[in-house]
């Protein structure tokens, strides 16, 4: 039963799983790393969150910026697994969701 | 604080809830199988699927919590905005496609996929059910204490009726009503959110806000006072008086003071807080005081509620403005808005409780803030004070960060999609529009903190306040859509217990292999029996502040689930028992570590330092705790599952 399961599993996985899953961990251990570079500052040098940038302070900045980046880097994220899903013609398929 | 009810907010709601009733039935003929019932038959397009995840997790916890939170400290509050986002990004890189690939209905399909273990269906349900009712009970009273003064319907008919329409949205057309309702409201929500920023921005700023609702902006007033040489206190302003012994008051040992207002005494009286310049000369200045009587009767700045002595309050006392001091300034643009505040001075409120006798006093006091000050963390989080707060403040930001990718009623709706990569684009979207979202609860957060509209009492208030600020109607739309926030959360969280009940544990575990038919009549039944619980636990936990189980929810979800998702998805020797194990260890150590921390022994009566954990965010512990757990168990009870590990993960 777990292996028929498994098997159809795997049927369904598309072609281009393995790359989506490699770029995924990448780009999340980017972003874990300016997330907790955040975390950081604030654990051990607060003061420096009030450093001054154009007018806002570095808190201003880097929070409203962990934010953008998210959006930023997702849309990278989907674009290159777009073009991946599209050399395995699996686009067609995904783009009627 | 007293609000008159609007019946434009009764109105608009009343459509609403009546609009999605019609919705539900509506949608109900589509929903006869089980994959209909509980994943909306995976027909939802990706782009209404991302706007539902917005109205799924922006709960009535982000909505008025944070803005409220934003409006008293500041920056700190906009850290949780900061937190809960982040974690999108977990959802989206890690767990998104990975997740809809492997499940079926619920987070436990998708955990149990490889395995078949009944020890996983147990665990992945119970946790399943504790996440979903801490998240659920806060929203549920939060229905009620909104319902009263926003609505003025008594308490617990705000739970019901919540309760009762969201049991008719779950119980018609499972999922697919449930997409909808939340659609609508996390549509809503960002619309009208960004109407009032905008508005907000157009105003500018005043160092003398116009509250709006009828009252006037209260300015504060400060009094000279001078120790004679016969011991008596002399005041500058001849309009109020010292009570005799005021010396040997409770007032003044917590450096307070109680005023008469009148030459002579007379039955009003006002709390003024004392600053000691020198030995003999002090600085008095207004302040708010509630009393409580043991019988349980409450005074308002020494008055019933109804005589309205009470007022709203935040107000910058200096706006610096390209390095001049205004009185006021032209309408501001984001950026403007951000800097203005950052340079000009704020008068924030602190607290101070003691006892009179037998009277609980709480007194509201002055606290004037430099700009920079509240726009940097600090003033909640004590950052930079004692190692143990850092240590919590990151435990914080672990756990928000790693929580959100966990919860299972935000798992369930990559369900409701069609393809993996359906999951991944609706994911993106939910991003774009969550973080829009929290973006705007900066500026409403500070928008209310210098709008004179912060009800000292219950800053939740503070983004509805401030809508009644720019007239009735925009209030009648936040208030209506406050509700509606309540309504798109619980239903979302009842379909995910609903789940968790039929599919996973009367189907799934107990094995009796229902049919079709069977699943989507046990699924409706159990909407019905757990929305009927989230009515009683909502009566039941009435006029407490239950607010922090959102964050055990979150704990919980971090410490119990994510490890188990990650493990399953990364590492080859996963066993089922070593998901099982995990699963148990992050419930039982976030929720012990919970029961043992400073807030909840303040909670209990007892003092915080008496706690025997000093941390009050377990996830620092419980979520390592969590992975040590399933690598140990997993690579002890290798050769009894090897046969099923065989085969390594790619996804």
């Amino acid at each position: 039963m777990a292996e028929e399961r498994a098997a159809k599993a795997g049927h369904t996985d598309e072609k281009s799983s393995a790359y989506k899953t490699r770029l995924g961990v990448k780009m999340f251990l980017v972003y874990c790393a300016v997330y907790f570079g955040f975390v950081v500052i604030n654990s051990v040098k607060p003061t420096l969150m009030g450093a001054d940038i154009g007018g806002l302070n570095l808190a201003v900045v880097y929070g409203m910026g962990l934010i953008v980046l998210a959006l930023i880097m997702a849309m990278i994220y989907t674009n290159l697994c777009s073009k991946e899903e599209r050399k395995h013609g699996e686009s067609d398929r995904e783009g009627q969701a | 604080m007293n609000y008159e009810a609007s019946y434009l907010a009764i109105g608009i709601f009343l459509v609403f809830v009546v609009f999605v009733i019609w919705l539900s039935f509506y949608l109900a003929r589509r929903t006869r199988s089980a994959k209909g019932y509980y994943a909306a038959g995976g027909r939802i397009h990706w782009s209404v699927n991302g706007i539902a995840f917005a109205g799924d997790y922006l709960s009535a916890a982000s909505f008025l919590g944070i803005c409220g939170m934003i409006a008293t400290v500041g920056y700190d509050g906009f850290l949780y905005s900061i937190g809960y986002l982040a974690g999108w990004i977990v959802a989206l890189f890690v767990v998104a496609e990975a997740m809809k690939r492997r499940g079926k209905y619920t987070f436990t399909d998708a955990l149990d996929s490889k395995f078949k273990s009944k020890g996983i269906q147990l665990m992945a349900a119970i946790s399943t059910l504790i996440v979903s009712m801490f998240y659920l009970i806060p929203q549920m009273v939060g229905a009620g204490a909104l319902v009263k003064p926003l609505l003025g319907i008594p308490r617990d008919w705000g739970v019901i009726i919540v309760g009762s329409t969201v049991i008719i949205i779950v119980a018609t057309a499972g999922m697919v009503s449930t997409t909808y309702v939340q659609f609508l409201k996390g549509g809503l929500l960002i619309i009208f959110s960004t109407v009032l920023v905008i508005a907000l921005f157009t105003r500018g700023m005043t160092s003398t806000p116009d509250p709006g609702g009828g009252k006037k902006f209260h300015q504060l007033k400060s009094i000279d006072a001078t120790l004679a040489r016969d011991g008596t206190l002399v005041l500058s302003n001849v309009s109020y008086s010292v009570p005799a012994d005021w010396e040997k008051s409770a007032y003044w040992q917590n450096g307070f003071i109680v005023l008469w207002e009148s030459a002579t005494p007379c039955p009003l009286s006002s709390v003024w807080r004392v600053e000691k310049r020198s030995a003999e000369s002090f600085l008095l200045t207004e302040a708010l005081s509630v009393t409580e009587l043991p019988e349980g009767t409450r005074f308002y700045n020494g008055a019933p509620k109804e005589s309205h002595r009470f007022f709203q309050v935040g107000h910058l006392s200096e706006i610096r403005q390209d390095g001049k001091v205004v009185s006021e300034t032209e309408p501001l643009g984001p950026m403007s808005f951000l800097s203005t505040i950052k340079n000009s001075k704020v008068v924030l409120w602190d607290k101070a409780i003691f006892k009179d006798g037998d009277i609980d006093v709480t007194i509201y006091y002055q606290k004037p803030t430099p700009g920079d000050r509240v726009m940097r963390p600090g003033l909640k989080f004590k950052v930079g004070g004692a190692p143990i707060e850092t240590v919590n403040f990151i435990s914080l930001m672990l756990a928000l960060f790693f929580g959100t990718a966990a919860l299972p009623h935000i798992l369930i709706r990559y369900y409701t999609v069609k393809s993996p990569a359906s999951a991944r684009k609706s994911t993106i979207v939910a991003i774009a529009a969550i973080g829009f979202f929290y973006i705007l609860t900066m500026f409403l957060g500070l928008g209310a903190m210098v709008n004179g509209v912060v009800d000292v009492t219950d800053s939740n208030m503070s983004a509805p306040l401030l809508a009644r600020s720019f007239g009735s109607f925009l209030f009648s739309v936040i208030t209506a859509i406050a509700f509606a926030t309540v309504l798109g959360t619980v239903s979302g969280l009842i379909i995910a217990s609903t789940g968790a009940v039929a599919h996973d544990l009367l189907d799934s575990f107990l094995g009796l292999k229902l049919t079709d038919r069977a699943q989507v009549v046990a699924g409706k039944v159990s909407a019905v029996l757990v929305g009927c619980v989230a009515i009683i636990l909502g009566i039941v936990f009435k006029g407490m502040n239950v607010s922090f189980l959102v964050g055990w929810a979150f704990a919980v979800a971090a410490s119990a689930n994510l490890p188990s998702i990650i493990m399953l998805l990364f590492w080859k020797k996963t066993t089922k028992r070593g998901i099982a194990a995990s699963i148990g260890v992050g419930i039982v150590s976030a929720v012990g570590l919970i029961l043992l921390s400073p807030s909840m022994y303040v909670r209990y009566g007892k003092l915080a330092s008496e706690a025997p954990f000093a941390l009050d965010n377990p996830g620092i512990i419980s979520i390592p705790l969590s992975f040590i757990t399933l690598v140990v168990v997993s690579l002890l009870t290798q050769r009894s599952t090897g046969n099923q590990n065989s085969k390594v993960d790619t996804a």
